[in-house]
């Protein structure tokens, strides 16, 4: 347990001890090192970190102990000693001895390290390099040859092991076991040989592995894409936000002449601890692609896009949105800051309520439940770390959120937190929680969830997007927590998503959540604009939007960072029928079919705030600050303009400051529970459930194959009963359609319910909306 | 107290000027024996050897240890020395120097050992030609030679490639990307073993510059 933890438990017990002279306080349980780092007194270390267990592998901790008047005999490692009363510390600045076993620790361990600090990574940031000039002696007695190792070896796609490096500090595989609960390496061999290994057979496909080289205090572990393109002093370092899921990482993002080298954790001990995904650190290549839009383009008479200046576009996009019937598309990757600009010009310049962040399977339901139990609320990770049951509903926690994934599986290891989750199957990362499973088919969770007791108001419930896809379930998820006093979160996929409910980027609500619905919500809002009238009657969901569009009852569109795949399989030919205006950074489905594209600006060139699913924000600065592109609330500003009804937002920070100054409106949408449907399946057909992994052919993963490289391979999820009918065994590929099309997988035949296929939805070979136009529901399987 | 005096010696116009109480104008005119004295150094310099150099036809040696433009140097068998490790640029107190690292891999072996440098350049409106770079290397791959010859007209020019800096091929030697000499690694090279080029590293099978 860290200091910090226990210093928020106020019962705690202080424990007084002299350190080098210096009296200090600390609670029961610290460890010297992190006693001594209180006072300001920085001890070597290697093996010690402050989030994993101690283990005393390195020794360069060590210092002079004594306790009750009594000296240790030998000095003591000070990374696994707890704090004794009346202990009196002496470290390397006032025992000669102390200092002189620290010397002798680091001239033992830079026996086997070789002098390639030239060429490695770590140089210039390596705590092995800094430490051994602060506490290392200046010569060698070593005389002999240095134990040599094939290098580098790959440990995966992404992480490289030069063994000869390493000095055995087991932060590697301390971190993979204790924090992300994937023991894929471990120290193999004993003595001189002793070194970092994998399992042959299991490959080190951890979503986590990237935190191992961040914590590498030698340059033992390096990331293959980063590997040799910098040193630390040609990068220039900004706080960032991390753009991919709702977690709400904290993150550093490294740039060298414009371009983004590296992104690492952020140290945010609330949040993200000091970890992150795979994802998050190594997922920034698509902002270099060679498809980026840099000019304004619209479609020309004969149909293909041409560059075209900002004023043309602007006048084009503008006319085109004010003739027509419009709606915006808005789509869960964008910032605070851009919903709300995307938020006010639906309200201001098309007056309409026709806008959604939601580019998924989305009902009614859904919509009414954000609009009640979540704008507006505050849930967060300490409320994880303190439950004393936690239930998971249409969520996998390791796949669509990596770091509450993270926090669970801490609790769980801490302290058995009793995890229950409402699924087809259990996961990997379920499996890694221990939770126990309520198993459901798809469609049918409100029943199930309905079953689930026990719970208190120390419990708290986790809601995925998905669950919107069975009808009920999220309202038997509201009577679960109304009737146990549970607390409830609702975590999205995609990191802007609460930010744009936040902001009112969605048919019921406005920004500040105000509901449509409430005229005294409305007026206030009229006020604080300074506009006439704002629309008054609930707005389209998105696929409402398409269907609108397809009868020709809307005619233009203004769509943002949006995959219009996930809305629905058959958006070309709908799209076509409408005026598109597109907002995006690359070439992309919707700008196949838009008459007028804006380029605009990625997450690292741009400023802005995500809102995570806590409800907190987490504000960044640009990256890479001499970009020309720009903030798409910016170009819908200009677009306003050229409108002649402005929304006034010509900057980042002036979207924020507005919306900062509108508050939360005080009264919810009442929530009105739908009944739960089961999903009626032929006897001969299975039931598809389906969600998407980490990593997959996600458009933010393009161009970093070494990524790509540890995502985990596609394969449809059967059961033994199911494979006995269908006569197939593990591996074997079977064919799973509908009318529309099919996909066919090698299959793992699991525990999962008897009537339920899975396949990930969104993965190499297994493109579920795509080829068989839903994302649940009735498909026939047969052996391929 | 010391009886030092900073007290000027007025010459001998001024001094006269003073007495009169007239403005000095620098045209009083100097004694016979002054000028004399003036035009036997004039005199004297025509019996003796001209210190004119004659160049750019005449171009001047210079001392071995000259701080010339930089040289990128290569092994025996032709393998680039630099490793692309960023310690000159790092020395650099002009900022002058670029690098980017690179893996080497099978079939593009630029230098021995795992990595070279796939962007080299030299920023001479910048070089102050200091010489710490070269201290700095820890492969001797960037040493000065006495060239000094730099000057250009544009800025562009001035921004010197790894292309540019590279030794030339001497006898011997392979145009890399060539493997690495047969069943030797990087210290092999870096203990100057190397001595020349090995048949079987000439992948193109034309002999390029042997």
């Amino acid at each position: 347990m860290s200091t910090q933890e226990l210093a928020i438990d106020t019962t705690v017990e202080m424990i007084t001890l002299t350190i080098d002279g210096f009296e200090v306080s600390v609670p029961k349980g610290t460890l010297v090192i992190r006693a001594a780092e209180k006072l300001g007194i920085q001890i070597p270390r290697f093996c010690d970190h402050p989030l994993l267990d101690p283990v005393g592998a390195c020794r360069q901790c060590l210092v002079e102990i004594e306790v009750n008047g009594r000296k240790f005999p030998k000095p003591q490692a000070s990374c696994t000693i707890p704090v004794e009363p009346g202990m009196i510390v002496n470290t390397q600045l006032t025992s000669a001895v102390a200092d002189k076993a620290q010397q002798g620790v680091m001239e033992l361990l830079l026996i086997n390290h070789p002098l390639d600090c030239a060429v490695c990574d770590k140089g210039g940031e390596c705590p092995l390099q800094n430490q051994a000039m602060s506490n290392g002696g200046e010569e060698s007695r070593f005389e002999g040859t240095k134990r040599t190792f094939e290098k580098p070896i790959s440990i995966s796609s992404q992480v490289l092991l030069d063994r000869e490096r390493c000095i055995l500090c087991a932060r590697c595989t301390r971190f993979s076991e204790e924090i992300a609960g994937d023991p894929f390496i471990t120290l193999n061999e004993r003595g001189a040989l002793q070194q970092v290994g994998i399992y042959e057979k299991e490959p080190f496909e951890s979503y986590f592995s990237g935190n191992t080289v961040q914590i590498c205090p030698v340059g033992a572990l390096t990331g293959a894409s980063y590997r040799f393109r910098a040193r630390p002093f040609d990068l220039i370092s900004t706080p960032s936000a991390c753009e991919h899921c709702a977690s709400g990482c904290d993150m550093r993002t490294d740039v060298r002449r414009g371009k983004t080298l590296r992104r690492l954790a952020g140290d945010d001990a609330s949040v993200n601890e000091e970890w992150n995904c795979d994802k998050g650190r190594w997922a920034f290549k698509y902002v270099n692609a060679n498809d980026r839009i840099t000019t304004p383009l619209i479609r020309d008479e004969g149909g293909r896009l041409r560059e075209a200046s900002w004023p043309e576009a602007l006048a084009l996009a503008a006319k085109g949105l004010k003739e027509n019937r419009s709606a915006v598309l808005v789509g869960g990757r964008v910032t605070l800051e851009d919903a709300y600009g995307y938020s006010k010009f639906a309200r201001v310049a098309l007056k309409t309520n026709d806008i959604d962040f939601r580019s998924r399977v989305t009902s009614k339901e859904e919509r009414n439940f954000l609009a009640s139990h979540v704008v507006g609320t505050q849930i967060n990770y300490r409320d994880l770390d303190k439950a004393d049951q936690i239930v998971l509903l249409g969520f996998e926690a390791e796949e669509e959120s990596p770091i509450v994934f993270l926090r669970l599986y801490k609790q769980v290891r801490k302290r058995e937190l009793k995890i229950t989750a409402v699924a087809p199957f259990a996961s990997r990362g379920n499996k890694k929680l221990k939770a126990e499973l309520i198993a459901t088919q798809a469609g049918s969770e409100a029943s199930a969830i309905s079953k689930i007791s026990n719970l208190s108001n120390k419990s708290v419930i986790l809601i995925g997007e998905r669950l919107s896809e069975s009808t009920g379930a999220i309202s038997a998820a509201v009577t679960l927590a109304t009737s146990s006093g549970a607390k409830l979160a609702w975590i999205p996929r995609r990191a802007g998503e609460r930010g744009a409910l936040e902001a009112g980027a969605i048919p019921n609500l406005l920004p500040g959540a105000r509901p449509v619905s409430d005229s005294v919500a409305r007026v206030d809002l009229q006020a604080a604009w300074g506009v006439s009238g704002l629309p008054s009657n609930p707005g389209l969901d998105s696929d409402e939007i398409l269907k609108e569009v397809e009868r020709g009852s809307i005619r233009a569109l203004l769509v943002g960072g949006v995959d219009p795949l996930d809305i629905s399989p058959d958006y070309q030919t709908i799209m076509e029928k409408a005026f598109v205006v597109s907002l995006e950074i690359r070439h992309s489905a919707v700008t196949q079919i838009a008459n007028v594209v804006f380029p605009v600006a990625a997450v690292v060139e741009k400023s802005g705030t995500f809102i995570n699913w806590e409800s907190r924000g987490r504000f960044f600065e640009a990256a890479v600050p001499d970009s020309l592109s720009r903030s798409d609330v910016r170009i819908l500003s200009m677009l306003a303009d050229e409108m002649d009804s402005s929304i006034n937002l010509p900057t980042v920070s002036s979207a924020r400051d507005e919306f900062n100054s509108l508050g939360t409106w005080h009264h919810r949408e009442s929530f009105t529970p739908v009944s739960g449907i089961s999903p009626s399946i032929a006897s001969d057909k299975a039931n598809l459930c389906s969600w998407r992994l980490l990593l997959d052919a996600g458009s933010l993963q393009d161009g970093e194959n070494n990524l790509a490289g540890t995502a985990h391979p596609s394969v449809a999820m059967i059961s033994k009963n199911r494979a006995d009918a269908l006569d197939v065994n593990d591996g074997e590929l079977i064919r799973i359609s509908t009318s529309r099309g099919q996909i066919t997988l090698p299959c793992q035949i699991d525990q999962i319910e008897d009537g339920s296929v899975w396949v990930p939805r969104n993965s190499a070979n297994s493109k579920v909306i795509e080829s068989l136009g839903i994302t649940s529901g009735e498909v026939s399987v047969v052996k391929a | 107290m010391s009886n030092f005096h900073l007290e000027p010696r007025p010459s001998g116009a001024i001094q006269k000027a003073a007495e009169q109480s007239l403005p000095v104008t620098g045209t009083e005119p100097a004694g016979f024996f002054t000028q004399l004295k003036g035009f036997w150094v004039t005199f004297s310099t025509m019996f003796k050897k001209p210190n004119t150099i004659e160049y750019p036809e005449v171009k001047p040696e210079v001392a071995p240890g000259f701080h010339g433009r930089h040289q990128l140097n290569r092994y025996e068998d032709g393998l680039e020395k630099c490793i692309g490790c960023e310690l000159c640029a790092w020395a650099c107190p002009a900022d002058a120097i670029y690098v980017e690292g690179e893996n080497n891999s099978e079939g593009n072996q630029i230098s021995p050992g795992e990595r070279y440098a796939k962007v080299y350049q030299i920023n001479y409106l910048r070089c102050i030609f200091c010489g710490l770079c070269i201290e700095a290397c820890p492969t001797r791959a960037l040493t000065m030679t006495n060239e000094y010859e730099i000057a250009d007209d544009t800025r562009e020019k001035l921004i010197w490639e790894k292309g540019d800096l590279l030794a030339p091929l001497r006898a011997g030697m392979l145009m890399p990307p060539h493997p690495m000499y047969p069943e030797s690694d990087h210290h092999n090279y870096y203990r100057n073993e190397i001595r020349e080029s090995h048949p079987s590293q000439d992948t193109t099978g034309g002999g390029q510059s042997r």
